[in-house]
């Protein structure tokens, strides 16, 4: 990791700069300023301070959302890593049948997140739907509407099937790029499967699995659409997550400094959560990282 | 090898479940999927898909959808592309706090910018037009693309670019002719991942559309009605809307497929 120091690169990364900052870092100032007011409206203002940051800390429901959605995305994470990477490693690689299984593989991930609450909506109902009545022949006592866990685990399996394909992407991608080389070394040391596996394939991708973690934990901790679609919540609040706990607050009840506050809140929370995660990875991989 | 194709081959079948009971709404009526619970459509109907494919404010939203999507995808990966090669090959100052800061973009739930979006667009006359969908998108697909390419670019030895500096090659050469055809694979990737998210975002999209450049996924959200849900309609929607996604894939898959190619050097 012995890059050379030139300032120069910021040239190249301007373009970029002026971008996401045009879009990102003036809506994130206007939401601090919201944050720290009570907005009784657009010309009555009174700046209030930390209040409600510390109001919505003590709120016992956003404790219960957070719980919720920690055992969600550590679910999300220990079925989808391992189950995308098996794909990724099983997809054949040259030739029509590669081209077909990338886009058969490929196909839940472009479906408009909306249509994917509704089609499972149907598809998990137990008189008019694939999956409901399945279970229902099997006798199973079915039905995402009543039951906590059931509702629960059916997000959890929409999720895995909606964005398993993602880490499979990612991993096929990172697989593919593996030098014919590497392999035929390997061979000629007798390397077995599970060698190439743990000392080849595993280091390669270590890149873009740990893009592919990040991106599942984000977006899992950003999960919105598709359980409000399904269940709405409920049944309770067995599948109410923190998004969806934040648009409550800030579209029903119209409050939006308390909502600005909660959002920064929510930012931190999945922030610090990357941060740590993402430098273990790289300390992780670090000193090992091979260069050719 | 048998057993890695079998479990290739339940892993699909089971995917494809759902999207078959999308295809297969799609060509029933409302009164039949709300009926009873049927494998095939037994009144074999194409309906749903005669209603978007000639009512003008359906199909609208799929060529807006493309249009601003596409400028989405270009600028993106046009910027991206650059910042990439000197996250991956220098160090400057600040560069890991900038990295970082980039991905903070990706974790920021789109709820947050909403409102601070729909207020800037508007102050700068850009509501209701492609580029403000597509230069709204460039909040989370920007930071996707740059960290896709740098990975895909750390993986490529430095000695390359030295030799072909040697050999006299300029920045703008070397990388079109040599780097680029090198990183394909990562280019396809982050193309369609841009794509793919900014393909299916709804929230900011609908927020920042009203009438000329409102995209599919936003009309779609009219199935939902005080009458109740036009399951079969949206069904359809559905369905046309993975298409452009397929073809997209369809034309990156060889850039992912053949990947790096070290002989060629």
């Amino acid at each position: 990791m012995n890059k050379p120091t030139n300032q120069k690169a910021w040239l190249l990364v301007l373009p970029m700069l002026i971008c996401v900052a045009f879009s990102s870092i003036l809506p994130l100032m206007t939401v601090v300023n919201y944050s720290v007011q009570d907005i009784i409206s657009p010309e009555r203002r009174v700046f209030v301070g930390t209040e409600w940051f510390a109001s919505v800390l003590r709120d016992p429901e956003l404790h219960a959302a957070l719980l919720r959605q920690a055992v969600f995305s550590i679910s999300v994470l220990t079925i989808e890593i391992p189950l995308g990477v098996l794909l990724a490693l099983l997809m054949p690689s040259q030739g029509w049948r590669a081209s077909t299984t990338l886009v058969v593989v490929a196909l839940p991930l472009l479906i408009p997140w909306n249509v994917v609450g509704t089609i499972w909506q149907i598809f998990c109902r137990t008189d008019i739907g694939l999956l409901g009545s399945t279970l229902k022949a099997i006798g199973v006592d079915y039905s995402y509407t009543g039951d906590a866990l059931q509702a629960w685990l059916t997000v959890l399996l929409m999720d895995v099937w909606h964005w398993t394909p993602l880490v499979a992407l990612l991993g096929y991608a990172g697989l593919r790029a593996i030098p014919e080389a590497y392999y035929q070394a390997a061979r000629i040391d007798g390397g077995g499967r599970i060698a190439i596996f743990r000392y080849i394939q595993l280091p390669k991708i270590r890149g873009v699995m740990m893009i592919a973690i990040l991106l599942r934990l984000m977006d899992s901790f950003m999960i919105y659409t598709e359980p409000f679609v399904l269940t709405g919540g409920g049944p309770g609040n067995a599948t109410t997550f923190l998004s969806q706990y934040l648009t409550q607050k800030a579209v029903g009840q119209f409050d939006l400094g308390p909502a600005a506050a909660f959002s920064l809140i929510y930012f931190l929370i999945i922030m610090l959560l990357c941060f740590v995660l993402y430098n273990w990875m790289q300390r992780l991989g670090g000193p090992s990282r091979t260069k050719p | 090898m048998k057993a890695r194709s079998a479990v290739l081959i339940i892993y699909i079948l089971l995917s494809l479940l759902p999207i078959y009971w999308m295809v297969n709404m799609s060509l029933k009526s409302n009164a039949e999927i709300l009926a009873s619970f049927t494998l095939f459509p037994t009144n074999f109907t194409w309906s749903n898909y005669h209603t978007i494919l000639t009512d003008s404010s359906w199909y609208s939203g799929y060529i807006n959808s493309v249009i601003s999507v596409s400028i989405n995808t270009v600028i993106s990966l046009t910027v991206a592309l650059p910042a990439a090669y000197a996250f991956s090959r220098y160090h400057f100052l600040g560069d890991k706090h900038l990295f970082f800061w980039l991905l903070t973009n990706r974790m920021t739930p789109p709820a947050v910018f909403l409102l601070p979006f729909f207020q800037l667009y508007s102050t700068v006359g850009l509501l209701d037009t492609h580029l403000a969908v597509a230069l709204a998108h460039l909040v989370f697909n920007v930071p996707l693309a740059v960290w896709i390419l740098e990975g895909f670019m750390s993986g490529i030895p430095r000695e390359i670019d030295e030799t072909a500096y040697i050999d006299g090659y300029t920045f703008p050469r070397f990388f079109a002719r040599i780097f680029l055809p090198l990183i394909k694979a990562g280019v396809g990737v982050a193309a369609f991942f841009c794509f793919m998210f900014s393909w299916v975002e709804l929230l900011l999209a609908r927020t920042l559309t009203s009438v000329n450049a409102k995209p599919i996924v936003a009309i779609m959200t009219r199935t939902v009605s005080a009458a109740g849900m036009d399951w079969a309609t949206l069904a359809a929607a559905g369905v046309l809307t993975v298409i452009p996604g397929a073809i997209v894939i369809w034309f990156v898959r060889q850039h992912i497929a053949r990947g790096f190619a070290m002989g060629r050097v």
